[in-house]
């Protein structure tokens, strides 16, 4: 008996040891998450969800620039050669295909974040090779839809969720 | 650690010193024998010390005047400059010692890479280095937000935007590290924060990288092993401590001279603009120092890839004990080494001087070439070279050449010229 004894009696000790060490795990893990948590968008934050916008002044071939959730919105008021053009664009020519019908509801208005998809800078109305916006940071051309076209940015520029309240105002988020 | 059993003169210091022996390390410090043929690019170590007690103190005197709120941080700057008793002089200092800083610690890095200082038995303290140097540059990038002018805020959204090029979790990673949706009040707080404390933790690893030091004692020009205490040492106080003196001397005539004549040449005049978060300024470009890592990340066309080639050329610099495959270390007796390591030198000034032009043209094709052969140096030419490589006979001892054993070339060629 004595022989068998101290073999028994480690596996005992190593299974408390495992079971204090996991218990210590779950017990910092749930110290250390609202301290990592806390981080995240607060509620006063995320509250500032959703603006509306008077476009009544907006003038066709004209862009207007409005904050939302700080970062900017483009409204641009396409005009019909610019719905030609960003609607006559062949997919494969596309780094990111999305059709224009997708991105534009109603074919006069685009509403798009104003946002570099490569490194989030604000990109240049009227400007770059392809008639829409160019990104003065690292040179990302986008055309009058806000797709990518040319540079290192990997997506189009993102359609944020809006609709029309009426005529005249849209409300964005 | 001690080379030899200190014991204080004085009763009081003798019982003190069983209890604490902070006598006996003030000894180790002052006697700490180091080689007698340490040159001036020795002495940006304690340059570097004298850069990281400057940024400390200056930063927090700087802290009990500015204010880190959104609204308010552009003006409290601007408070500062103006209004604050020699606030301009402190904030100068402080801004000017970050890029002093730099200077200084890419001057240690390269008289590191030139000398082999980062061979064995040195790679611990080699990768304490850049563990600090990765320190200093989010310690800077963080200091450099807290103006909030258009350099600061676009600075900010650049390069906290690299994180969303992370597959799946990278936009929900930019957000935690916003606390919103853009750069805002949230993230300048938290920079300030982390600005107030990263400085802290590099004092830390300071210690820690000099008692790795005092274990295998300095590399020195010829980058052979000195037996230690021996001829071929001199104690650390008076010998190097008045070389520091006079080298920081120097540094700091340099220092002075951009604090009082040029303060703002190495700044942006676009971070004198408040930040506005519908512009972006026409050309950022980051601070000096970063250049070259911001050439690399621009010179990559696919957004990830670019991020993953600009962090590799920093990690890259972790591996190089094991990169290096030569056991001579000092570039003095390795003829091929000298001249890829002055062309690696040359690269990285290309680098950053592409980094500064806008990335397009010849400027991106330049960039291109000049990254590829940053990895190819590293990764092929440094591995490959210490098994081809034919060096030159390395003495035995630093006084060896001088006292006699070896002939020096030098002094053989000096005596024959003499006879004649």
């Amino acid at each position: 008996m004595p022989e068998k004894m101290p073999e028994k009696k480690p596996k005992r000790r190593e299974f408390l040891f495992t079971a204090t060490y996991a218990v210590g795990a779950v017990g910092v893990g749930a110290v250390v998450w609202p301290l990592v948590d806390q981080m995240n968008p607060d509620a006063s934050v995320k509250a500032l969800a959703s603006t509306e916008v008077d476009v009544s002044s907006v003038k066709p071939g004209n862009t207007i620039t409005i904050l939302w959730r700080g970062k900017p919105v483009f409204i641009r008021r396409r005009t019909q050669d610019e719905i030609m053009e960003a609607r006559s664009v062949k997919m494969e020519d596309l780094k990111h295909p999305e059709k224009d019908e997708d991105r534009a509801k109603d074919p006069e208005w685009l509403v798009m974040l104003g946002v570099c998809t490569h490194l989030g800078c604000v990109p240049l109305n009227d400007k770059g090779d392809y008639d829409g916006w160019f990104c003065p940071c690292h040179g990302s051309h986008y055309d009058i839809s806000g797709r990518i076209r040319k540079g290192p940015a990997p997506l189009n520029m993102e359609v944020p969720k809006y609709e029309f309240v009426n005529a005249n105002t849209i409300k964005i988020g | 650690m001690s080379d030899h059993e200190y014991v204080p003169s004085s009763k009081f210091g003798k019982w003190f010193n069983d209890r604490l022996p902070l006598l006996s390390l003030a000894s180790h410090l002052t006697d700490y024998p180091t080689p007698k043929n340490l040159n001036y690019w020795w002495t940006f170590g304690g340059i570097l010390t004298f850069c990281l007690i400057t940024q400390i103190v200056t930063g927090l005197t700087l802290a009990m005047h500015y204010i880190a709120h959104a609204d308010m941080a552009f003006e409290s700057v601007e408070h500062i400059m103006r209004d604050v008793n020699y606030g301009w002089l402190i904030r100068y200092i402080h801004a000017n010692g970050a890029s002093m800083f730099f200077l200084a610690v890419y001057i240690h890095i390269f008289r590191s890479l030139f000398y082999g200082s980062y061979k064995s038995p040195r790679e611990i303290i080699w990768i304490i280095g850049i563990i600090i140097y990765l320190l200093m540059m989010a310690a800077a990038f963080m200091g450099y937000v807290l103006p909030w002018g258009q350099m600061s805020f676009w600075g900010a959204t650049v390069i906290t935007n690299l994180f969303s090029a992370i597959p799946l979790v990278g936009e929900g990673i930019v957000n935690w590290l916003w606390g919103g949706y853009s750069v805002d009040n949230p993230t300048l707080t938290r920079f300030f924060t982390l600005h107030y404390l990263i400085p802290f933790l590099i004092l830390g690893l300071v210690v820690l990288h000099i008692w790795a030091l005092h274990i295998p004692g300095n590399n020195n020009p010829i980058g052979i092993d000195v037996k230690k205490p021996s001829k071929d040492t001199v104690p650390f106080h008076p010998y190097i401590v008045i070389k520091d003196a006079f080298a920081l001397l120097m540094f700091t005539i340099v220092f002075a001279f951009f604090v009082f004549y040029s303060p703002n040449i190495l700044g942006h005049a676009d971070n004198y603009i408040e930040a506005n978060p519908l512009v972006t300024p026409a050309h950022i470009v980051p601070e000096w120092y970063l250049l070259p890592f911001y050439a690399i990340l621009r010179s990559v066309p696919d957004k990830l890839l670019g991020v993953v080639a600009m962090l590799s050329a920093i990690l890259i610099l972790a591996a190089l004990p094991w990169l290096d495959t030569s056991k001579i270390r000092s570039a003095v007796f390795r003829p091929l080494y000298k001249q890829f390591y002055w062309i690696l030198v040359a690269d990285v000034l290309i680098l950053g001087y592409v980094g500064a032009m806008p990335a397009e043209g010849l400027y991106l094709l330049i960039a291109r070439v000049a990254t590829a052969y940053y990895f190819v140096h590293f990764l092929f030419i440094l591995p490959i070279l210490g098994f081809k490589e034919k060096t030159i006979p390395v003495p035995l001892s630093i006084t060896e050449p001088v006292l006699g054993g070896m002939p020096n070339l030098a002094t053989v060629k000096q005596k024959e010229s003499l006879k004649k």
